[in-house]
């Protein structure tokens, strides 16, 4: 049986009182795009850095590649980083940061070329790093993750500062990645894209995780909704106490009423409304998107 | 280790960097070496502290690289600046992370640093030496110094001995230059206090209690570089340099293969 791509068991770690995380357990299988998300200082980073080596866990284990977290030398050649943003010397060009990189790992100074092409950047390797836009930066980031030919790749947010267009091609690259092999375990603050890309996902609150599993399993479980707007605003709350009456869990976010509930009740709810004298302008039966879920489970 | 020094060194090989210091370290030199011998007969002295080196010194063996290792302290002040920053810029820009994932056994990665700033010194020293000689063979004629014994064998084992002494005070005070930026993460920090302690600090205990001198970290390397001085031999400063040398790596390798990386 082929070991997961990363395994974790208990992981936590500590700041004298404060936990960064834990006792953070999941599982990320071989080949596959998951999900790593969590609002700010939930525990992302920290994870991503003791998968990377780079702080150690206070308690807990885990595995990359089949290999203790804590022997970082086994499987890091196997691995492609890209932690909180990227991080280069400025005054050497980009390609020279890449060549630094890739002497340092033993690879090929062509793969460099090859690599500053593949995400764009042609033509503008040779100008220095501080000379770059954000974008140009994270391209650059990309990159230098993918300067290993990696089993995994570990990307934090790095769809941060690109167009719509950048965002388009580093989507397709990681699906491209995927389907030669390569696991890559993505963290994003942009949920719609995780969710279109994704089909694990591993969310945290507070340093614990609150999921960890495949992204259908995950909305399945989630109760259907309508999505509810009035003519007059000031009716919203009215609408919410009329579902709360019939035992419904209603919630206002965004100048919306979200009601929990089979899309039947829609019927119900609207007769109910118009005999309260309230003229509904929205009634839309839908199922939480990742978002929704997100705010859901992690109270963001 | 060998694909670490090549890494770093091409970071130490960016122009700015490498002929920015040569260049500040050469005109030091230049300036320095040229008083020894166009103030030889002024009365406020040619050397540090109103001293003055006499034709019968310089027209010595050893004449040749007076001048060098008068400067063999700047030199190691000067790559004590190089290498803190270099250390410190690693935390700074967040680049230490992509390192230690390229090469996560942070032994190796410091040792391959080592090597890198050794190369480094051992260039600027050489390249030093060679400046500082030929404006004292060029400067020798009009300050009437004789350069007959210069050349002889005691001469070239003259230059050899300045060459190592120099060398070893520049690795020294570029350790203790990595070590501040291991620490304390932040190259204005590590240079301002490097030299408010080399410069100023040192220097008032010393003006106050010449005795301290005898302990000072900085005079210790200051005194290898010049082979020895009036105050401080050169076994007493070798032996006491290289224990706050050694104490310094010491500390500042088990912080780094210790310490969490967080930025």
């Amino acid at each position: 049986m082929t070991t997961p791509a990363i395994e974790v068991s208990d992981l936590t770690k500590r700041y004298d009182n404060l936990a960064a995380l834990e006792g953070a357990s999941f599982t990320v299988p071989r080949g596959s795009i998951c999900g790593f998300v969590g609002p700010n200082g939930a525990g992302k980073t920290t994870t991503i850095r003791m998968l990377l080596g780079l702080i150690a866990p206070t308690s807990g284990v885990g595995t990359v590649l089949g290999h203790p977290i804590t022997e970082p030398e086994k499987y890091l050649s196997r691995v492609g980083a890209m932690i909180e943003g990227p991080a280069f010397y400025p005054a050497l060009t980009g390609s020279e940061n890449l060549r630094v990189l890739a002497t340092l790992g033993g690879f090929p100074q062509e793969r460099v070329d090859e690599l500053i092409s593949l995400v764009g950047l042609k033509g503008r390797g040779g100008d220095k790093y501080k000379t770059y836009s954000l974008g140009m930066k994270q391209r650059l980031g990309i990159a230098a993750a993918l300067l290993p030919e990696p089993d995994l790749l570990i990307l934090d947010e790095p769809t941060n500062g690109l167009d719509p267009e950048g965002i388009q091609e580093v989507r397709d690259l990681l699906k491209k990645l995927t389907a030669g092999g390569t696991t890559v375990f993505v963290s994003s603050h942009l949920l719609s894209e995780i969710e279109i890309i994704s089909e694990y996902i591993v969310m945290l609150r507070k340093g614990e995780v609150v999921f960890a599993g495949a992204i259908e399993e995950l909305l399945l479980n989630q109760k259907p909704q309508l999505i509810v707007s009035t003519i007059n605003p000031d009716d919203l709350q009215k609408v919410i106490d009329i579902a709360a009456a019939a035992g419904h869990v209603a919630t206002v976010r965004g100048g919306l009423a979200h009601i929990e509930g089979p899309h039947e009740y829609g019927a119900t709810l609207n007769k109910l409304a118009f005999e309260a004298g309230i003229t509904l302008s929205q009634l839309t039966p839908t199922l939480p998107n990742l978002e929704e879920t997100f705010f859901e489970m992690t109270g963001a | 280790m060998v694909r670490v020094f090549f890494a770093e060194w091409r970071k130490l090989r960016r122009p700015t960097l490498f002929f920015g210091t040569f260049v500040a370290a050469l005109f030091f030199n230049g300036l320095i070496t040229s008083f020894i011998y166009l103030m030889i007969d002024s009365p406020q002295g040619n050397a540090d502290r109103g001293r003055t080196v006499g034709r019968e010194v310089l027209g010595l063996a050893g004449g040749s690289v007076n001048g060098f290792a008068s400067i063999g302290g700047l030199l190691g002040i000067i790559v004590l600046c190089v290498f803190a920053a270099q250390s410190a810029q690693e935390y700074t820009y967040g680049t230490l992370r992509n390192l230690l994932v390229r090469e996560p056994r942070r032994l190796i990665l410091l040792a391959g640093k080592y090597a890198a700033m050794k190369v480094f010194a051992l260039l600027l020293a050489v390249v030093n030496l060679v400046v500082s000689v030929g404006i004292s063979y060029y400067l020798s004629d009009r300050a009437k110094v004789s350069t007959e014994l210069w050349f002889t064998s005691d001469g070239w084992s003259a230059i050899a001995h300045t060459l190592l002494n120099v060398y070893i005070s520049m690795v020294f005070f570029a350790i203790i230059g990595i070590s501040l930026g291991l620490f304390l993460r932040s190259p204005i920090s590590s240079i301002s206090i490097a030299l408010v302690w080399l410069l100023i600090i040192e220097n008032l205990i010393g003006a106050v209690k010449p005795v301290t001198l005898d302990w000072m970290p900085g005079s210790q390397l200051q005194t290898i570089a010049q082979g020895g001085s009036e105050l401080i031999s050169y076994s007493h400063a070798l032996i006491l340099g290289s224990s706050f040398v050694f104490f310094a790596l010491i500390a500042s390798s088990l912080l780094f293969t210790k310490r969490d990386v967080a930025n």
